[in-house]
C-alpha cells in the first residue's frame, strides 16, 4: 500500500458523543461492574436490517464506539451481555433464551430499537412472538427506528461506565 | 551371574511349558509369575553388568548341533535386556487382566513366554549360531502370537503373512551378512570378528555392513521395509504389540550398532550417511501417516517408525563424526541415540498397553468411534495422556529429554570442516523438527478424538474402566515416563557406559551432576528435574490465583452451539476431519484417493438418493514398490507353475540336469 | 540470589503487565493507521480486570482438561519469562534457560490450549486445535532451524551464553545469516502468536478462526487467562527476539542502574517491533489457511539459508 494512501487515512474524523446522564439501577450496577470494558453479543431477532446499519456505524471510525471501551464478540461466553434488535420472532424465541443462557452471569439485555422495546411497525404480525421484554428481563432500551449511531453510543456508554 | 542368566533362560522355558501343560484356569497366573521371575532375573543381570562393567558370560556345547550356544552380556547388551525386562514386566502384569484375541489358548499361552526369554537373551548371544537361532526363535514365536486371533478376524492372517515374509527376508540379509564376515574372519565368535574385521577387504566389510542393515532395519521397521509393522503391531493384542513396539524394534537397533560399532569398529562416512537417510526417510513418513491415521495402533505403529527413524538419525550421526574424527561428539550422539531408544520403549510400551485397555473396554480402535474416555475410563485415559505426551516430546516426560539430547549431538556438530556433515547436520534438525511438531499434532488428535468430548458411538459410550492389573501393568510405564523425564540422571550413566562399551570411544560422557544435564567440551544445559519442579509450581500458584479471583463456583452449562437446539456428537470433530488440513498441506507426498459414489433417484438425474464419499491414504512404498513387486512376483509364480506338467520325463530330465551341473561344478 | 531471585520476579511482573501494554499498543497503532481514535493503550488491561471477576462456565462434557488449560499455558509462558535473559544476561536458573526448551514450553502450552478445546466436543474446539496444531507443526522446522543458525556461532543453545557471545562479538550481529534468521524467526513469531497474515485476533467469523475457535468455550477467570496467556506469549517472544538480534542494553549484572537501563531499552525495543508489527498487519490481508504452509516453508528455507551461510562464509 503506497504511504500516501495509508498517511491519508490517519485523519482522525470521530464524533463526539456526550457522555451519558444518570440511568437506571441495573446501568449504574453494569457500569461499576464493568469500568470501562464493555463486551456485547448482537443477536438480530427478527429486525429489518435497519438498526444493524446504525450499529455499524456506531463501531465505523465516525462514532467510534470503540474508543470508550465497547467492543462486539462473536461468543456469548466472552460477552457482558445481549445487543437484541428487532421483534423477537417465533423461531428466534429460543435461539435468544439459549444465548442468553450462554451468557456469564449477570448479564445485561439491551434492547435496541423501536421494534426490541414493543415491536414497532411488527406488532400483531404473525410471525412475531412479542417485544424482546417478553422474552428476557431487559436491562437498557435504545429508542428510536432506527436509533441514532451517536444514541447508541451513548446509551452503551452508561453500561460500560466510561 | 552366569547362573542367573541361565536361571533366566530356564525360568522362561519353564513357564513356556507351564503355558502348554496347565489348565485353562491356571494357565494365565503361572506363565504370567514364571515369566515376571525370568524378567526380573534377567534384569538383575544386566543392572549390575551395567553399574560394574563385567562381562557375563556361558557356553554350552550341548543345546545346538556343531556349536553349541555361547552367551556372552556386556553393558551393551545389558541396556536392551534391562529394557526389554522392563517393558516385558509391565506387559505380563497388563496380561493378565487382558482376556481377549486369542492370548488365553494353550499355544498362546506357551509361546509367549518364549518370546519375552527370547527378547532379554538375543543382546547375550556372543556367536552369530546362537544369534541367529535366538533371533529367529523371536521371529517365530512373535508370528505366532501375532496369529493368535487369526480364526476370527481375516486381517490378522495377512498381517500375518506380511510380517512372516518380510521378517524371514531380513533374517535372511541378516544370515548372508553375518556368514559373510564369519566366514572370512575365520570364526564366528562376535569378538573374534571384531579382532579380524579391520584387516578384511573393504568391499566384505560394506557389503556385510549393507545386508546386516537392511536386515535389522526392516525389524526396527525403517522405511521402506517397513510396511509389516502397521499391519502386525495393529492386529496383535495388547501386550504382544507392546512388547513388539517397545522391546523388540530395539533389536534392529542393537544388531546396527553391534555389527557396525562393535564389529567393524565404525567405517567410511558413507555408511552412515546411508543410515541417516533411512533414518530421515523413517522418521519423516512415520510423523506423517501417524498424524493422518485413524486407527489408534496403526497411529501409534507409524509413529513407532518415526522414533526408530529418530534413533537412526542419531546412530548415522554417530557413525558419520566418529569416522570424520570428533569422538567426544560420536559418543554424545550415540548417547542421545540409545537414550532415545530406552525412552521411546517407555512411552510406547505404556502407549500399546493403554491402547490394548480401550480396545478391550470398547471393542473397537477406530478413532472416528471412540470419544469421551476420559469420563468413562479415568485411569486408563491418564495413562494414555501421560504417554502420549512423552511421545510428543513434552517437557517433564521423558521423550523430551532424549529429543533434547539429539538436537544437541546434531547442534555441535557445526560448524563442520566436512561438507558430509555439514549438509546432514541442518537436515538433521529440520526432520527433528518436523517430526516434533507431528508428533505434538498427532498426540491431541489421539487424545483429543478418543479420550475427549462426547462418544461418538454406543460402544464408547457404554465403555468401563478395565481391571486393576492392566491400569498397574499400563501404569508403572507411564510413572516411569514422568520419572525418567523428570530425573534422567538415573539412567543416563548406564547408557553412557553402554554407548562406550560398543563404540569404544574414550572420551568424557555428558554429565549429569544432580538435576542437570551437562555436557562435556560444550555449554549447553538442562536441569529437567528445575524445570518440572518450576512448572508444577507455577501452575499451582496460577490456579491459586484464580481462585482466589472467581466469583463463585463454576456454573456447568450445555456448549455453546449458536442457538441451535442440541449438541450431539455428530458435531464433533473425528480423527480423518482433524488431520484433513495436514492431509491437504501434505498430499503430494501422501497422495490420498477420493471417491465419491452417487447414485440419482431413478426418476430424475438431479435428485441425489445417497452419496458415498470414501476416503483412503495408503503408504506410497506400498504402491510404488511393494504392489509392482507383487503383481511380478505372481506373475512369475504363474509362468513357473506351467513348468512342472505332471509329466515324469520332465521331471526325471531335471534330476539328470541337476546331477551334471553338480557334477560339474564339484569337479 | 536474591538479586537474580528479584530480577526474575520483575520480569515476570514486566511481561504480566506489559502483554496486555503492548496488545494495547498494537490496537491503537492499527486504529490510528485506519484513521480511527481507538480504545485507549491500557484497555486489555480494563478488560483483564473486569474478566477475572466474571463467573467461569464450563460444558458439560468437559472433564479436569478444561480447565487446567489456561493454567498451563499461562504458567509455561510465566515460567519462560522468569528464567528468560530479558534483563540480564545472567537470570536465575539461567542455566536452564535453554533456547530448545523454551520453544518446548512453549509448545506445551499450545498443546494444553489444543487438548481444552477439543474436550469442550464442540466442532469449533475440533477446527481450531486442528488448525492451530497444523499451523504450529509446519512452523517447527522454521523455528529450531533458525534457533541452529543462532546456536552455531556461540556453540551453544544456551539463551544467556548466545547473548554473551553476540555482546562481545558485535560483528556478528549484521552477518547475511543473522539477518535470514531474524526475517525467519519473525515469520514464527507471528504464526506462533496468530496474528496477521496467519490469523485474525479480531475476527468474528468462526470460520475464519484460528486461534479464537479454540477458546470460543472460555469465559470469566478462565478467559482472562486465556488473553493473558496469549499476550503474554506475544510480549515475551518479541522480547526474545529483541534481545538475541539486538543485544545492546541488557545488563551483564545485577546492579540496579544496570537494570533500570535494561528495561528502559527492553521497553523502547519491544514498543518499536509491536509498532512495526501492527503497521505490518494493517497493510496486509490475512492468508487464505492453505497458503499459511506455504509462508512457513518460505520461513524454513530462510532460516536453511541462514545455516547455509554461516557455514559458507564462516
Amino acid at each position: 500500500m503506497r504511504l500516501r494512501t495509508l498517511l491519508r487515512h490517519t485523519r482522525i474524523r470521530a464524533v463526539t458523543v456526550e457522555p451519558p446522564g444518570p440511568g437506571a439501577p441495573a446501568v449504574e450496577e453494569s457500569a461499576g461492574r464493568n469500568r470501562g470494558s464493555l463486551q456485547l453479543r448482537h443477536v438480530d431477532a427478527g429486525s429489518c436490517n435497519g438498526c444493524e446499519m446504525e450499529i455499524t456505524s456506531a463501531f465505523s471510525p465516525v462514532y467510534d464506539a470503540e474508543r470508550f471501551g465497547i467492543r462486539l464478540e462473536a461468543s456469548p461466553r466472552h460477552c457482558d451481555g445481549l445487543l437484541v434488535t428487532g421483534p423477537v420472532t417465533r423461531n428466534m424465541a429460543d435461539p435468544l433464551r439459549k444465548t442468553h443462557a450462554a451468557v456469564p452471569e449477570p448479564a445485561v439485555v439491551v434492547a435496541l430499537g423501536d421494534c426490541a422495546r414493543d415491536c414497532g411497525v411488527f406488532r400483531g404480525a404473525y410471525g412475531v412472538e412479542g417485544a424482546v421484554g417478553d422474552v428476557l428481563p431487559v436491562d437498557l432500551e435504545i429508542p428510536g427506528c432506527p436509533p441514532h449511531p451517536a444514541a447508541i453510543v451513548r446509551a452503551l456508554r452508561g453500561l460500560a461506565g466510561t | 551371574m552366569a547362573a542367573l542368566l541361565v536361571a533366566t533362560a530356564v525360568v522362561g522355558l519353564a513357564a513356556a511349558v507351564a503355558g502348554a501343560a496347565a489348565g485353562p484356569r491356571l494357565r494365565t497366573p503361572l506363565t504370567v509369575g514364571l515369566t515376571v521371575a525370568a524378567c526380573a532375573t534377567g534384569f538383575a543381570v544386566a543392572a549390575r553388568v551395567l553399574a560394574t562393567g563385567g562381562v557375563v558370560r556361558f557356553h554350552t556345547d550341548h543345546l545346538l548341533p556343531l556349536a553349541g550356544l555361547t552367551l556372552r552380556l556386556d553393558r551393551f547388551g545389558a541396556l536392551f535386556v534391562a529394557v526389554s525386562a522392563v517393558v516385558g514386566v509391565c506387559a505380563l502384569v497388563f496380561r493378565l487382566g487382558y482376556d481377549g484375541h486369542g492370548l488365553s489358548s494353550r499355544t498362546a499361552s506357551a509361546v509367549l513366554p518364549l518370546f519375552v526369554t527370547t527378547l532379554l537373551l538375543v543382546p547375550a548371544a556372543a556367536d552369530v549360531t546362537t544369534f541367529l537361532f535366538l533371533w529367529e526363535s523371536m521371529a517365530v514365536t512373535s508370528l505366532l502370537l501375532v496369529l493368535a486371533d487369526h480364526r476370527r478376524r481375516a486381517e490378522v492372517q495377512s498381517a500375518g503373512q506380511w510380517y512372516a515374509v518380510m521378517t524371514q527376508a531380513g533374517a535372511a540379509a541378516i544370515l548372508v551378512g553375518l556368514v559373510l564376515l564369519a566366514t572370512r574372519s575365520g570364526g564366528q565368535s562376535f569378538t573374534v570378528i571384531a579382532a579380524a574385521a579391520p584387516h578384511l577387504a573393504p568391499w566384505i566389510r560394506s557389503a556385510a555392513f549393507l545386508l546386516v542393515v537392511a536386515g535389522f532395519a526392516s525389524k526396527a521397521g525403517a522405511v521402506p521395509l517397513h510396511v509389516w509393522l502397521p499391519r502386525a503391531h495393529a492386529e496383535a493384542s495388547g501386550p504382544v504389540s507392546a512388547l513388539m513396539s517397545a522391546a523388540m524394534v530395539n533389536l534392529g537397533i542393537y544388531g546396527i550398532l553391534r555389527v557396525g560399532f562393535g564389529m567393524l569398529r565404525g567405517g567410511p562416512a558413507w555408511w552412515w550417511l546411508v543410515v541417516m537417510a533411512v533414518g530421515a526417510l523413517s522418521a519423516l513418513f512415520g510423523a506423517l501417516h501417524s498424524a493422518t491415521a485413524s486407527d489408534l495402533k496403526r497411529l501409534l505403529a507409524h509413529s513407532t517408525t518415526d522414533n526408530v527413524g529418530l534413533v537412526l538419525l542419531g546412530v548415522g550421526a554417530s557413525g558419520l563424526f566418529a569416522s570424520t574424527g570428533h569422538p567426544s561428539l560420536a559418543l554424545l550422539a550415540l548417547v542421545a541415540a540409545l537414550l532415545h531408544v530406552a525412552f521411546h520403549a517407555v512411552f510406547k510400551g505404556c502407549l500399546f498397553l493403554a491402547a490394548g485397555s480401550i480396545q478391550q473396554a470398547t471393542g473397537t480402535r477406530d478413532l472416528d468411534a471412540l470419544g469421551g474416555l476420559l469420563h468413562r475410563m479415568p485411569v486408563t485415559g491418564t495413562i494414555f495422556l501421560i504417554g502420549g505426551a512423552g511421545m510428543a516430546a513434552l517437557p517433564v516426560f521423558c521423550g523430551f529429554v532424549s529429543e533434547w539430547l539429539l538436537l544437541q549431538s546434531m547442534l555441535h556438530g557445526l560448524p563442520a570442516a566436512d561438507p558430509a556433515v555439514a549438509v546432514a547436520m541442518p537436515v538433521g534438525v529440520g526432520v527433528l523438527a518436523l517430526t516434533g511438531g507431528l508428533a505434538a499434532f498427532t498426540f491431541v488428535k489421539a487424545a483429543g478424538i478418543g479420550l475427549l468430548g462426547l462418544p461418538r458411538t454406543e460402544a464408547a459410550a457404554q465403555a468401563r474402566e478395565v481391571r486393576a492389573s492392566m491400569s498397574v501393568g499400563a501404569g508403572a510405564l507411564a510413572m516411569l515416563c514422568v520419572l525418567l523425564g523428570v530425573a534422567p540422571f538415573t539412567v543416563i550413566p548406564a547408557v553412557a557406559g553402554a554407548a562406550r562399551t560398543v563404540s569404544g570411544i574414550r572420551a568424557p560422557a555428558p554429565l549429569s551432576r544432580g538435576w542437570q544435564l551437562d555436557l562435556p567440551g560444550v555449554h549447553s544445559v538442562l536441569a529437567p528435574g528445575l524445570l518440572a519442579a518450576a512448572l508444577a509450581l507455577t501452575v499451582g500458584a496460577v490456579a491459586l490465583v484464580r481462585r482466589r479471583l472467581e466469583p463463585g463456583p463454576v456454573r456447568v452449562v450445555e456448549a455453546w452451539g449458536c442457538g441451535r437446539e442440541l449438541q450431539t456428537a455428530n458435531m464433533e470433530y473425528t480423527a480423518t476431519s482433524f488431520g484433513e488440513p495436514l492431509t491437504r498441506v501434505f498430499d503430494d507426498v501422501l497422495q490420498p484417493s477420493h471417491d465419491v459414489d452417487v447414485n440419482h433417484v431413478a426418476e430424475s438425474r438431479y435428485y441425489v438418493e445417497a452419496a458415498t464419499v470414501h476416503l483412503s491414504l495408503d503408504d506410497a512404498f506400498e504402491r510404488r514398490l511393494y504392489d509392482p513387486a507383487n503383481r511380478s512376483l505372481r506373475r512369475w509364480g504363474a509362468a513357473a507353475r506351467t513348468v512342472p506338467n505332471g509329466s515324469i520325463h520332465r521331471y526325471l530330465a531335471f534330476g539328470m540336469v541337476a546331477l551334471v551341473l553338480v557334477l560339474v561344478v564339484v569337479a | 540470589m536474591a538479586a537474580t531471585a528479584a530480577i526474575s520476579l520483575l520480569q515476570v511482573i514486566g511481561v504480566v503487565f506489559g502483554g496486555p501494554l503492548l496488545v494495547g499498543l498494537m490496537r491503537t497503532v492499527r486504529c490510528r493507521l485506519e484513521g480511527r481514535v481507538g480504545p485507549p493503550v491500557r484497555q486489555p488491561l480494563l478488560e483483564l480486570r473486569k474478566l477475572a471477576r466474571r463467573q467461569r462456565m464450563r460444558p458439560q462434557r468437559a472433564s479436569w482438561i478444561f480447565p487446567l488449560a489456561p493454567l498451563v499455558l499461562v504458567a509455561t509462558t510465566v515460567l519462560v519469562a522468569a528464567v528468560a535473559p530479558l534483563l540480564t544476561t545472567d537470570p536465575a536458573m539461567g542455566g536452564t534457560a535453554d533456547l530448545f526448551a523454551v520453544v518446548y514450553l512453549l509448545l506445551l502450552g499450545s498443546v494444553a490450549l489444543g487438548l481444552g478445546a477439543l474436550d469442550t466436543g464442540t466442532a469449533f474446539g475440533g477446527m481450531g486445535a486442528s488448525r492451530a496444531l497444523t499451523i504450529g507443526a509446519v512452523a517447527e522446522p522454521a523455528l529450531l532451524v533458525s534457533i541452529l543458525a543462532l546456536s552455531v556461532p556461540a556453540h551453544s543453545s544456551n539463551l544467556p551464553t548466545i547473548i554473551a557471545t553476540s555482546l562481545a562479538h558485535p560483528v556478528l550481529l549484521a552477518t547475511p545469516q543473522r539477518l535470514l534468521a531474524l526475517a525467519a524467526f519473525v515469520i514464527v513469531v507471528v504464526a506462533e502468536c496468530g496474528r496477521l497474515p496467519v490469523d485474525n485476533p479480531g475476527t468474528h467469523l468462526e470460520l475464519t478462526m484460528i486461534h479464537e475457535a479454540m477458546v470460543l468455550e472460555y469465559s470469566g477467570t478462565d478467559l482472562a487467562l486465556v488473553r493473558l496467556g496469549e499476550s503474554m506469549r506475544l510480549v515475551v517472544l518479541l522480547a526474545l527476539l529483541a534481545v538475541l538480534f539486538v543485544p545492546w542494553g541488557i545488563a551483564t549484572g545485577h546492579g540496579p542502574a544496570a537494570q533500570a537501563v535494561a528495561l528502559v531499552t527492553l521497553v523502547a525495543k519491544v514498543a518499536l517491533l509491536g509498532t512495526a508489527l501492527a503497521a505490518l498487519e494493517v497493510a496486509m490481508a490475512k492468508l487464505r489457511l492453505f497458503r499459511v504452509p506455504e509462508l512457513m516453508a518460505g520461513g524454513f528455507v530462510l532460516s536453511v539459508l541462514a545455516v547455509v551461510s554461516a557455514l559458507v562464509l564462516a
